[in-house]
C-alpha cells in the first residue's frame, strides 16, 4: 500500500476516533444548552462528570489529524487554511472558549448564577464549532474550492453555501446523538437515563433527516461525491451497514438495552465518516488536491509512519487504561 | 494596522501566551510529584495537600495551555500557509511528536487528577512522573522546531520551482541549533515557574513565618528554580556561541554591534541607535564578546555592516531584550545561589526576611525572562522566518483584514488571562466550602 495512502488511513482514524470521542464532549455540550425540567441540574452534573476527565485527550485527536496534514500533505493544509480560513478561525474561537468556559466553571464559585454564565458559553461554543467542522469537511466536497499549482484561486468564501452549512447541521446532529446515547447508558439515575434516551431518540430522527438532506443536496451541489456516495462497488454495502446499525440503534434504545445502543450509534457513526471518505476519495480538497498529488516526499512518509506506529504502541494502551480507570465501574 | 504586522502580532502574541503555560506545565508536575514522594516517604499530610494543591494549579494552567496550543496549531495555518506547504514535509515530524508527548501528557494527568482513590499510590505518583517528563518532551519537540527555523538543515531548495527538494525529516531535526535551544527552554522553565511558586509561598510566609504548608512549598520550589536558575548561565553560554555560529546578524543585533571587530567589546544595558549605527551609553568590556562567542578574545566578532542593510534585525528590540533576559537571569541566580547558600550554612529553609521579601520581588522575573528571550529569538530572525531560505513577507497568508482577527484575538486573550489569575488566586487562598463542587469533574477528593 503506497505510503500517503497509509496517511491518508491514519488521519481518517484520527478523525473516526475524535468524532466517537471529541464529538460527543461537544455533543454534550450542547444537551446542556437544553437541559429541561426538574431534572436540568443532574443532567448537567452528568455531563460535566463525563466530559471532565477525559476532554482534553480527546481534544487532542482533532491536533492529530491537523498535524499529520501539514507534515504528511503540506499542499493541501497550505489550501485548506487559505481557501477555510474564515470558518477554521472561528472554529478556533469555539474551540477556545468552549475548553475555557468548562474549566472555569469546574473551578469557579460554585453559586447558581455564575454557574449559570459558563454554562452558556461552554454550550453555545459547543453547538457552533459542530457545525463549523461539518461546513470545513462540505466545503472540502462541493468542488467549489480550486487549487492551482497550490495556490488558491477562489477566494475566502466557497464555504459560505447549502452543502457545506448542511453538513455541519448533519454533523450537529450526529454529534449530539452520539452523546445523548452514551449519557443513557452512563446514568446511573433511572429517571435521568430516560431523559437522555427521549433526547437519543430524537437526535437519531434528526440525523435520518440530515443525512437524506445532504444526500439530495449532494446531487447538485457536490455531484462527485454524490457520484461516489452511490457508485462505488463499496457503496452498496457500506449504506446497507449503516442503515442497519441506524436500525439496531433505534431499536436499542426503544428496547432500554442502552450498552448495545452505544455500540450501534458508534459504528453508524463511525460508517458515515468512512463513507464519506470513500465517496471523497482520491480527493482532499475536490476536486484538485488529491492525496497523490498533495502528498510529502517518501522520506518524510516513512518517518511519519514509523513514529505514529511507534506512537500507537504507546498511546492505545495508555487511552485504555485511562478508560478502564475511570468508565469501567459506575460512578 | 498592515497585514504582515497584524499576522506577526497575532503569532507573537497567541505565543507569548502559551508559553508562560507551557512553561508551567512542564514545570509544575515535577513540583506536584516531588511533593507527593515526599508524602510517600514521610506520611506528613502536609506534602500530600501540597501535591493535591499544586495539582489543581497544574490542572487549570494545562486546560488553557492545551487551549493556547491547539490556537498555535491552528495559526501556524492561518497566518503562514506558505510557510506551512513549503515546510510541513521538512519540520511536521517533531509537531506530530509533540502531539503524542502531549496526548501522553494529557492521559496522564488525568488519572493524576481524578484518579486519586481510584489506583494504587505507586501508580498514581508513576503518572505523575509521567506527566512530568511527557510535558518535558513535548517542549523539546516544538523548541526543535524553532531550532530548524533558526538553523534550517536537511533539505536543499530547488530555485527554479521555489520547493525543497531531498528532504530528510531527520538531520532536520538534528539541526546544530536543537541542543543548546532545548536545553535553554527546558532549563528557563523549570526557573520562571519555580521562582513564581517560590514568590507566592514567600509571600504567605511573610505573613506566618511557622505555616508548615508553605515551608515545605518553598523548600520545594526554591530548590527546583535556584537549581535552575544556577545552571541556566552555563546554557546561555552554549545558546551564544550557537547564535554566534549560525545566526550572526542574530548576535550582532543582541549586542549592539554595527561595526564587525576583533576584540569585540561586550556592550552592557545602552541603546541602539539604527540611523547612527552605535549602541549609546551602553557599560562597555574590552574584547568581552569576542571571548563569550568565540572563547578567544581575539576572535573576529561580524557587525551588523557585514550584512546587507535590508536583512537586519531590529537591533533596538533585539539588543534590549537580551538585556533584559540576562539581566533577570543573572538575578535570579544569585538569588538562587543565595539561598543554596543559607540552606548549606544553616540546614533549614532559608526563611529571613530580607530573602523572603527578595523572593516576593523577583518572583515573576523569570516568566519576563522567558518572555524576552522569545523575543530575542524571534525578532533576531527577522526578516527571516527561515532564516536564509525564506523571508516572513513571502509566509504570510494572502486573507485580508487580519487586523480584525488580531483584535478580536488580543481581547479574548486578555479576558482569559484575567480570569485564569482570578481563579489561581482562588484556588491558592486554598478555596471557599463553594468550591468543592457536585459532580466527579470538581470534586478532586480536595483536602482544602
Amino acid at each position: 500500500m503506497p505510503l500517503e495512502l497509509i496517511v491518508a488511513g491514519v488521519m481518517l482514524v484520527a478523525l473516526n476516533f475524535f468524532a466517537l470521542s471529541g464529538g460527543a464532549d461537544y455533543g454534550g455540550g450542547v444537551w446542556d444548552l437544553f437541559a429541561r425540567g426538574p431534572r436540568a441540574k443532574a443532567q448537567r452534573a452528568l455531563i460535566a462528570g463525563a466530559i471532565g476527565p477525559v476532554w482534553e485527550a480527546n481534544h487532542v485527536w482533532m491536533i492529530l489529524v491537523v498535524v499529520v496534514l501539514f507534515t504528511g500533505f503540506p499542499v493541501a493544509f497550505a489550501a485548506i487554511a487559505t481557501a477555510l480560513h474564515i470558518p477554521l478561525t472561528l472554529v478556533l474561537i469555539g474551540i477556545v472558549l468552549r475548553g475555557a468556559a468548562f474549566t472555569f466553571r469546574s473551578y469557579d464559585s460554585q453559586r447558581d448564577h455564575v454557574q449559570r454564565r459558563w454554562s452558556y458559553v461552554f454550550s453555545i461554543s459547543s453547538l457552533i464549532t459542530p457545525v463549523l467542522l461539518g461546513v470545513t469537511v462540505g466545503a472540502l466536497s462541493a468542488g467549489a474550492i480550486r487549487v492551482d499549482h497550490g495556490v488558491v484561486t477562489t477566494g475566502f468564501f466557497q464555504w459560505v453555501a447549502r452543502f457545506p452549512f448542511a453538513v455541519g447541521v448533519f454533523a450537529l446532529v450526529l454529534f449530539a446523538f452520539l452523546a445523548a446515547v452514551y449519557l443513557a447508558l452512563e446514568a446511573s439515575d433511572v429517571e435521568l437515563k430516560e431523559d437522555f434516551r427521549r433526547r437519543a431518540l430524537i437526535a437519531g430522527v434528526c440525523v435520518g433527516v440530515m443525512a437524506l438532506v445532504v444526500f439530495l443536496l449532494a446531487s447538485s451541489d457536490a455531484p462527485k461525491v454524490r457520484a461516489g456516495l452511490s457508485a462505488s462497488v463499496f457503496a452498496l454495502p457500506l449504506h446497507g451497514a449503516t442503515a442497519l446499525c441506524a436500525v439496531g440503534a433505534f431499536a436499542t434504545l426503544w428496547l432500554r438495552k442502552y450498552a448495545a445502543a452505544r455500540i450501534f450509534a458508534a459504528l453508524q457513526v463511525s460508517l458515515i465518516l468512512w463513507g464519506w471518505a470513500l465517496a471523497q476519495y482520491p480527493c482532499i480538497v475536490a476536486p484538485d488536491v488529491t492525496i497523490e498529488s498533495a502528498a510529502a516526499p517518501a522520506a518524510t512518509l516513512r518517518f511519519l509512519v514509523l513514529a505514529l506506529a511507534s506512537g500507537a504502541v504507546l498511546l492505545f494502551p495508555s487511552l485504555y487504561y485511562l478508560m478502564k480507570v475511570f468508565k469501567g465501574k459506575p460512578i | 494596522m498592515e497585514n504582515l504586522l497584524a499576522a506577526r502580532a497575532q503569532m507573537g502574541m497567541a505565543l507569548g501566551f502559551h508559553i508562560v503555560f507551557a512553561a508551567a506545565g512542564i514545570a509544575l508536575p515535577l513540583l506536584m510529584v516531588i511533593a507527593e514522594w515526599r508524602w510517600l516517604m514521610t506520611g506528613r499530610e502536609v506534602y500530600l495537600t501540597l501535591a493535591k494543591r499544586w495539582a489543581k494549579g497544574a490542572a487549570i494552567l494545562f486546560a488553557v495551555g492545551a487551549v493556547s496550543g491547539t490556537v498555535l496549531s491552528f495559526e501556524l495555518g492561518l497566518l503562514w500557509p506558505t510557510f506551512m506547504g513549503y515546510s510541513g514535509a521538512i519540520i511536521g515530524m517533531p509537531f506530530s511528536l509533540e502531539g503524542f508527548a502531549f496526548f501522553t501528557e494529557a492521559i496522564f494527568l488525568g488519572i493524576y487528577l481524578y484518579g486519586w482513590k481510584r489506583v494504587p499510590p505507586l501508580a498514581h505518583w508513576l503518572s505523575g512522573v509521567a506527566v512530568a517528563f511527557s510535558g518535558m518532551i513535548s517542549g523539546v519537540f516544538v523548541v526543535i522546531a524553532n531550532a530548524w527555523m533558526n538553523c534550517p538543515r536537511g533539505f536543499e531548495m530547488d530555485v527554479t520551482h521555489g520547493t525543497a527538494v531531498n528532504i530528510d525529516p531527520v538531520a532536520a531535526m538534528l539541526n546544530p541549533m536543537a541542543f543548546s535551544q532545548c536545553l535553554h527552554m527546558t532549563i528557563a522553565a523549570y526557573a520562571a515557574t519555580g521562582f513564581l511558586a517560590a514568590g507566592v509561598h514567600a509571600f504567605f510566609l511573610l505573613r506566618n513565618r511557622n505555616d508548615e504548608f508553605h515551608r515545605c512549598a518553598l523548600g520545594i520550589a526554591l530548590s527546583v528554580g535556584g537549581i535552575a536558575a544556577i545552571l541556566q548561565p552555563i546554557s546561555g553560554d552554549l545558546s551564544a556561541q550557537a547564535v554566534a555560529k549560525y545566526q550572526p546578524a542574530k548576535l550582532a543585533a543582541m549586542e549592539g554591534l554595527f561595526k564587525t571587530q576583533t576584540r569585540a567589546p561586550l556592550c552592557i544595558g545602552g541603546i541602539p541607535d539604527e540611523a547612527a549605527r552605535e549602541t549609546k551609553y551602553c557599560i562597555e568590556i574590552p574584547g568581552g564578546l569576542s571571548f563569550l562567542a568565540y572563547h578567544d578574545f581575539n576572535a573576529e566578532v561580524k557587525g551588523l555592516d557585514a550584512f546587507p542593510r535590508e536583512h537586519w534585525p531590529n537591533p533596538l528590540i533585539v539588543h534590549l531584550s537580551f538585556q533584559a533576559m540576562v539581566g533577570l537571569g543573572t538575578l535570579m541566580m544569585l538569588v538562587g545561589a543565595w539561598g543554596a547558600l543559607a540552606f548549606l550554612r544553616t540546614r533549614k529553609l532559608p526563611d529571613g526576611t530580607w530573602y523572603l521579601r527578595t523572593l516576593l520581588v523577583v518572583a515573576p522575573a523569570g516568566m519576563i525572562a522567558l518572555e524576552a528571550g522569545w523575543f530575542v529569538t524571534e525578532f533576531g530572525r527577522q526578516p527571516w522566518i527561515v532564516q536564509g531560505v525564506m523571508l516572513t513577507k513571502d509566509a504570510v497568508t494572502p486573507m485580508p483584514g487580519l487586523t480584525v482577527t488580531f483584535l478580536f484575538f488580543t481581547g479574548l486573550y486578555l479576558a482569559l488571562s484575567a480570569m485564569v489569575v482570578w481563579l489561581l488566586v482562588r484556588q491558592f487562598k486554598g478555596g471557599d466550602t463553594e468550591t468543592r463542587g457536585h459532580g466527579d469533574a470538581v470534586s478532586l477528593d480536595s483536602h482544602a
